[in-house]
């Protein structure tokens, strides 16, 4: 294994022992909780619930004392990598900074243990919480009329679509297009799909921008929205927004904005100021909550005023004397989206941030994440030995927003490694690589998104580090093809786990030995006594 | 950075890419930025305004419910490890994550007595209506029956979403507090694609969970028993959401949804055992906080044939160049991101940290202290029930067995009555008409427990609803 | 596993990567995916069966094929009636990729309208089309 190391640089491996579940450790009779006493009568046989009702054999949970229970998560947590260890360039997700305040504010208990039907009275903080962030979302779409509830960016877009059919509804219209250009992420068209209209694809022209000639021939009474990303998912801001606003406005169709690049402009220009008509916001992305290796998250919507009757219930409205209240659903309302009042944890830590920064602070931080990108894409188009953009060059423009868009293309061809290979030889040199193969547009999509939460020196040390294994390829481009070799595994068999999916651990459960009656201590593990 | 780039400032940058027209040229409407101390304190300052399960003897419920959750939870769901990372899309350094959510669909298999499990779902009500969704893309058809026993908002939400996809909902009625059996089968035809039950259901009833799947199997008479959901063949392609690719299931049975309580899992028998195709529910009693009532998770677990139309990420097992057991997000043609228009689902981002709080309690209660814990439950439920029920002016929604919540039908007006109770400290419960525009839900007062509230806890809001009962009594005589 | 890229000339090819093997009477096809739609999936993972009895349309997908990355409509090169399918390509997939042309044939169909393959190429210019 000594070639290993000389590959792993300078990065400790990972925790690389075999993996083993929660569910092979443990002993019988083993556990962690101890229940509360039983203070009331426990009933007399079935009396309280009929066997026929009744579970005959209990659910196969682990068997394991609250000791094992912390070492095989902190294992687990050893097995991963996460934006608070290193550099995590993953376009289009806005991995910036979580500020720890933000998780000391969301579980202090007033707001952590706070019932989601308390009365609105006894809730006054939290709905004072809602309303001003409501506020801010309107102040910084540009569109006033805020509904926090959707539960994740997707969640937002269902509503948008939603609105738009109620909206042209309400006018006695049946439209059952949606325009979505072929760079947008698939959430879009999944979501149309769902609310029950048709995909209509747009091209991209050569500036990497809407074919306003495809537009203007698809764009008919038959259209109900045109969902667009402004920047898009190359990194660039359509400098015919305006003319596309007109365009679809001009058949009666609403625009939709999503909202999920918004980190690139906030201060700087609005999307109720662009034209559109709905913009869903992704929390966790440009306003900090943590990621949580996939959620939560939250998709707060901001609407116009045509838009506005129709919203899902939830918005928070201040009364006349200064309480503040949930506004009834109005009779137009598309309807519930899901649950009570939203993701308010992630509220929380939205509105932490948005107080910290406060609006300027905002504009600088849209400001230095469009500065980063740059910078790191000058750093990776300027650097000459060797030279990395003849085999990574920008898709489409010379200058981008908050991320921008390479084509590993020439590199596959120069060197025969794919972007595949490329990113995950970028793991061994410590950096979560960026996104890669999308947009579909671009041949060997590599997408890289900075944000603004990092320093210059590391987007030098990422640039370098792509400049280095594209050095390394043209020696040994075999390295790239076998990487990566300091993680806790390596290339994972995708396919075989395709074909013959194992989505669950078959627990063996085993019984106590009878006669060995005594219950096992809950803060230690039982039957080792040495 | 700026020579490097080759502009002279960073205002040259937005210049050069944004239209003048679109450049917002003055400052956000918003306070200015302060310090982490000045923060802190505006949010303890919002959430002391707050009247929290901390503050008050609380016996809210109706969905989300103030459980005790272990400080492991908190100290493993807090690691950076965790809680900052992406969606796991570079397996080789997301094996804790991906780990960690086979573990999850591994509990919620065993507690639900189903085969597959995705790694996560937003939260109960969007879970169920995902499972319409499934069912739709499963068998075409084009009706719902849901029971009038599903929580409201879960009814609500899968009406807004079937809507979208264009699906009418029927509701059937409860009798004696459960489903109507005979209106349900009644209901149940051969254009039915899914029908929904809630187990426990919203007032806190147990319903005979078996008799409803086995009553939505027989019920389409025109296509006799067809199997457990299977492929059937023959009859004419529908033009579901998906190309002629999609195996629509013509002459099969409707889908069985229950959305279930998983606390009440330990001791009730589970839904795979009940003859249902698909479970969903709310996770949140399962080590989540209760956050004003989000973020959380929705589990959705199922029967093996529908593991290819599952919404959302799943995690699956297999072996690196090396032979070492990993994990990988698998059967990915299934979302949004490969399928686009033809997914399964339009889901990313969903509650993997939630999700992750929930195997960790899981594994700390175990497999005996689930079945402990819902043991506890239905004992003191079952008292709460009879010493309030023993108050004048209380009578019980009805005489099923509860686990965990039940109904109580006031002859007062129930806000009037809780205004009294939360005078002495004691949140008597929901007043279901503030959620429900259902006409049997006026005058009832919904009562939650968890294993926090002990018999003494009991006892203190008995009296101060025979108080606060006997005291509206008093106001009507005046 | 890869083979080498064929288009055999006894086949009839559609532009989305379909091929058609008529047979001598015009009143029965031969359907599958060519090597180029093969190469370009991946190793395939999935493929679900259409019903025997149920209506193919020439232009129009009457099936998907699924690799690890990627999904894709199977595009019937004519019409007709789908009269038997190949089973053991569902038990598995992976025949697609190793013998698109023999074994990994997908299903046989009547025809409705045997004068649609006017509109199909050849080989050569199946081979041509697909550029360099």
């Amino acid at each position: 294994m000594s070639a290993v190391s000389t590959l792993t640089g300078s990065q400790p491996p990972l925790q690389r022992e075999r993996a083993v579940t929660i569910f092979q450790k443990g002993a019988p009779g083993r556990r962690a909780f101890r229940s509360p006493e039983l203070d009331v009568p426990a009933g007399e046989g079935d009396e309280l619930l009929p066997s026929r009702l009744r579970r005959s054999k209990p659910p196969a949970l682990p068997e394991v004392s609250e000791p094992e229970i912390v070492r095989h998560y902190v294992g687990l947590s050893k097995r991963n990598f996460d934006l608070d260890s290193g550099f995590y360039p993953l376009g289009s997700c806005t991995m910036k900074h979580n500020p720890r305040l933000h998780e000391r504010a969301a579980a202090l208990p007033g707001h952590a243990r706070l019932h989601p039907l308390q009365d609105a009275e006894r809730a006054q903080g939290a709905l004072e919480l809602m309303f001003n962030l409501q506020r801010a979302l309107a102040e910084i779409s540009g569109l006033e009329h805020v509904c926090l509830a959707p539960s994740a960016g997707s969640h937002g877009e269902l509503a948008g679509v939603l609105l738009t059919r109620a909206y042209h509804e309400s006018r006695d219209e049946v439209r059952r297009k949606v325009l979505t250009p072929d760079t947008a992420h698939g959430t879009n068209p999944a979501t149309v799909t769902m609310a029950g209209l048709e995909v209509v694809k747009l091209a991209t022209n050569d500036a990497g921008g809407v074919d306003l000639d495809d537009l203007r021939e698809k764009a008919d009474s038959d259209v109900a929205c045109l969902m667009l990303t402004n920047p898009n998912t190359l990194g660039l801001f359509d400098p015919n927004i305006e003319e596309i606003a007109q365009i679809v406005h001009g058949v009666g169709a609403t625009l939709y904005y999503d909202g999920a690049n918004l980190n690139a402009v906030m201060g700087l220009s609005r999307p109720g100021d662009m034209g559109f008509d709905i913009v869903h916001f992704n929390l966790h992305k440009s306003f900090t909550q943590p990621h949580g290796g996939g959620g939560p998250g939250a998709g707060p919507i901001a609407v116009s005023e045509r838009i506005a009757p129709f919203l899902p219930p939830g918005q928070v409205v201040r009364g006349e004397d200064g309480t503040f209240a949930f506004a009834p659903a109005a009779p137009s309302s598309i309807g519930r989206l899901r649950g009570f009042n939203g993701n308010y944890g992630c509220f929380v830590r939205a509105y932490a941030y948005i107080c910290s920064l406060g609006g300027d602070g905002l504009r600088d931080a849209s400001e230095t994440a469009v500065l980063n990108a740059n910078y790191l894409l000058a750093r990776l188009q300027q650097t000459v030995e060797p030279d990395v953009r003849s085999y990574l060059p920008l898709a489409y423009g010379q200058l981008c927003m908050h991320e921008f868009v390479l084509s590993g293309g020439p590199m596959r061809r120069a060197l025969a490694i794919k972007t595949v290979d490329l990113a995950k030889r970028l793991l061994d040199f410590g950096f979560h690589p960026p996104t890669v193969y999308f947009p579909l547009l671009v041949e060997e999509a590599l997408m890289v998104e900075p944000t603004e939460t990092e320093t210059k020196e590391t987007l030098d040390a990422f640039a370098d580090a792509v400049a280095a294994i594209i050095a390394e390829a043209l020696k040994d481009p075999q390295i790239a093809r076998d990487a990566p070799y300091s993680t806790p595994v390596r290339r994972l068999d995708e396919v075989a786990a395709a074909k013959r999916p194992v989505v669950r651990e078959r627990p063996v459960v085993r019984e106590r030995p009878a006669g060995n009656g005594h219950a096992a201590g809950h803060k230690h593990p039982g039957g080792h006594r040495r | 950075m700026l020579a490097a780039i080759g502009v002279g400032s960073v205002e040259e940058l937005f210049n050069r890419q944004i239209p003048e027209t679109v450049r917002l040229r003055q400052p956000l409407a918003l306070p200015d930025g302060e310090g982490e101390q000045e923060v802190y304190a505006h949010l303890r300052e919002l959430a002391q305004r707050n009247t929290s399960a901390e503050d008050e003897l609380s016996f809210l419920g109706a969905g989300m419910y103030d459980h005790y959750v272990p400080a492991i939870v908190d100290m493993i769901t807090e690691r950076s490890e965790f809680l900052t990372p992406y969606t796991p899309y570079q397996p080789e350094i997301s094996q804790g994550g991906l780990q960690a959510m086979f573990e999850y669909q591994t509990a919620i298999c065993e507690l639900t007595a189903l085969p597959v499990s995705n790694a996560s779902s937003y939260e109960g009500p969007s879970a169920l209506a995902a499972a319409g969704y499934l069912a739709k893309l499963h068998n075409g058809r084009r009706r719902f029956v849901i029971s009038a026993g599903l929580h409201p908002h879960a009814a609500e939400t899968l009406r807004t979403h079937a809507h979208g996809y264009g699906m009418e909902v029927e509701e059937v009625p409860l009798r004696d507090g459960v489903t109507d059996a005979q209106a349900w089968a009644h209901a149940i035809d051969s254009d039915t694609s899914a029908a929904f039950f809630a187990q426990p259901n919203f007032y806190g009833a147990v319903e005979d969970a078996e008799a409803l799947s086995a009553a939505a199997r027989h019920a389409a008479p025109e296509h006799g028993n067809a199997g457990a959901g299977g492929q059937a063949n023959g009859g004419d392609p529908i033009d579901g959401a998906g190309s002629g690719g999609e195996a629509n299931a013509v002459g099969a049975d409707p889908v069985v949804v229950a959305q279930v309580d998983p606390i009440t899992l330990g001791i009730l028998k589970p839904p795979g055992e009940c003859g249902v195709d698909v479970a969903v529910g709310e996770g949140q009693p399962l080590g989540n906080r209760l956050d004003f009532g989000g973020p959380s998770f929705g589990f959705f677990a199922a029967r093996e044939e529908y593991l290819r139309r599952m919404p959302g990420r799943i995690a699956g097992e297999t072996v690196d160049v090396d032979g070492r057991r990993g994990f990988v997000l698998t059967l990915q043609t299934r979302e949004q991101h490969i399928r686009r228009e033809k997914a399964t689902s339009n889901i990313c981002t969903s509650q993997a940290l939630n999700a992750l709080a929930a195997v960790v309690y899981l594994s700390w209660l175990g497999r005996a202290g689930i079945v402990e814990l819902g043991e506890l439950l239905l004992a003191r439920t079952s008292y709460a029930r009879r010493a309030l029920c023993a108050i004048e002016g209380v009578e019980p929604f009805c005489e099923q067995p509860v686990i965990r919540e039940f109904a109580l039908r006031l002859d007062a007006d129930v806000a009037a009555v809780r205004r009294r109770c939360k005078e002495v400290g004691v949140n008597p419960g929901v007043d279901v008409q503030a959620l429900s525009a259902r006409a049997q839900d006026r005058g009832l007062l919904l009562v939650a427990l968890t294993e926090r509230r002990s018999r003494a806890d009991i006892d203190r809001l008995a009296a101060a609803l025979k108080a606060a009962l006997a005291a509206e009594r008093e106001v009507v005589s005046v | 596993m890869t083979v080498e890229a064929s288009y055999p000339e006894d086949l009839l090819y559609h532009p989305e990567h379909d091929w058609a093997r008529i047979d001598a009477g015009l009143e029965e096809a031969t359907l599958g995916i060519t090597w180029y739609a093969q190469d370009a999936l991946g190793e395939v993972v999935f493929f679900e069966l259409p019903a025997v009895g149920s209506a193919v349309r020439k232009d129009e997908p009457y099936a998907e094929v699924e690799s690890v990355k990627a999904v894709s409509d199977v595009i019937a090169p004519l019409s007709g009636e789908i009269i038997e399918v190949n089973g053991s390509v569902e038990q598995d997939p992976h025949v697609i990729n190793t013998d698109p042309y023999g074994e990994g044939w997908l299903v046989r169909v009547r025809l409705s309208d045997p004068g649609e393959r006017e509109a199909l190429m050849d080989a050569g210019a199946y081979v041509a089309s697909l550029g360099s």
